[in-house]
């Protein structure tokens, strides 16, 4: 009996909210890679803000939430959703209409 | 405290270039529409939503790689190999644009840069290394997971190389392009460790719970209904 692709679905869910929701106010507030280079390389000064910074979502914090960890987290779970409704909602109309190929095989080779 | 992962900003790669770039991209999603719906069906479909909100929320985890410095997935490698190489390189565009827009990660005019990339180039080189190296070796759980580590270890340097090209056409430091290519190829090794982990760590779970889903390798898979006698006759 194979597991159903809704187990693996759900659990990934899972542990993407887990992850933007709770881990990710421990995630390292080092500058990344990128970041880094343009620091000792002195072309970070370049860098201007995005013109979305005055968003109430801009940098994964909420405007108006003091609490950090509150913050970051409702942020990430807010990113996931949004995520899951263009991705889901993008790939589905993809693959509308078109069955897995084993099953039209196995159909095939029963026939 | 939580700061922001930084994809390319505006301002570091001149207007021409980005746009250039977001042309580029622009034409790749194209391209991976058309493959994506060719290579989706209703069943790997749900599976390559996962994989977006999946990587959206592990580039929200910068893990330390040396004093001062960090890194995030990418996630083009895993993606491709879970979903393949089309709707993988989707999924990591999706997120790119998403952050963009929604959390001001990245810059706007930089939006083709960072697609083209952490989407595109990450995506199809991890998804040649993955093949490669698993029709190399053969597919069990330890050589799944290798060759996913490895898919990830190498995209992520050769991504650091596509900056490091777009900065030497069109950056706007003042440092030179070979420079910065030693300083980005060697931080983004380290960062491709951690990036391998993650991908094989996912991938290796995928492939234990239902390997026929792992796109990378579900045409190596024995099959389960075998047709045996006439495949002989034809032999």
């Amino acid at each position: 009996m194979k597991r159903s692709v809704w187990v693996i679905i759900w659990v990934g869910l899972g542990v993407a909210l887990f992850a933007a929701g709770v881990l990710s106010y421990y995630a390292s507030s080092s500058p990344d890679g990128l970041e880094k280079v343009a620091e000792d390389h002195g072309f970070i000064e370049n860098a201007a803000d995005s013109a979305n910074a005055t968003l109430p979502t801009a940098d994964y914090s909420i405007a108006g939430v003091e609490n950090e960890r509150l913050s970051v987290g409702l942020a990430g779970i807010i990113g996931v959703a949004v995520m899951a409704l263009v991705a889901f909602g993008m790939f589905w109309l993809l693959a509308r209409g078109k069955k897995p190929s084993d099953e039209q095989a196995s159909t095939h080779v029963d026939a | 405290m939580h700061v922001q992962t930084m994809h390319i900003p505006d301002g570091f790669i001149n207007g021409p270039v980005s746009l250039v770039a977001m042309v580029i991209a622009a034409l790749g999603i194209v391209i991976c529409l058309r493959g994506a719906r060719k290579q989706l069906d209703e069943r790997t479909a749900p599976m390559a939503g996962l994989v977006a909100v999946f990587i959206f929320a592990m580039q929200m985890l910068n893990f330390p790689v040396a004093a001062g410095t960090s890194g995030h997935l990418l996630g083009g490698a895993l993606a491709a190999i879970l979903v393949g190489p089309y709707a993988g390189a989707l999924a990591v565009s999706v997120v790119i644009l998403v952050q963009g827009l929604l959390f001001a990660d990245g810059g706007l005019s930089a939006i083709g840069l960072n697609i083209i990339n952490m989407g595109l180039v990450t995506a199809v080189v991890g998804w040649f290394v993955f093949r490669w190296t698993i029709r190399a070796i053969g597919v069990s759980k330890p050589k799944v997971f290798f060759a996913a580590f490895l898919a990830g270890l190498i995209a992520v340097p050769v991504s650091s190389l596509a900056f490091v090209l777009e900065y030497a056409i069109g950056g706007t430091g003042t440092i030179g392009w070979p420079t910065v290519m030693v300083a980005m190829t060697g931080v983004h090794i380290l960062i491709g460790i951690g990036e391998g982990l993650i991908t094989a760590l996912t991938v290796a779970a995928v492939f234990l719970a239902r390997p026929d889903l792992v796109y990378g390798v579900r045409d190596l898979l024995p099959k389960q209904v075998l047709v045996v006698e006439p495949a002989k006759g034809v032999a």
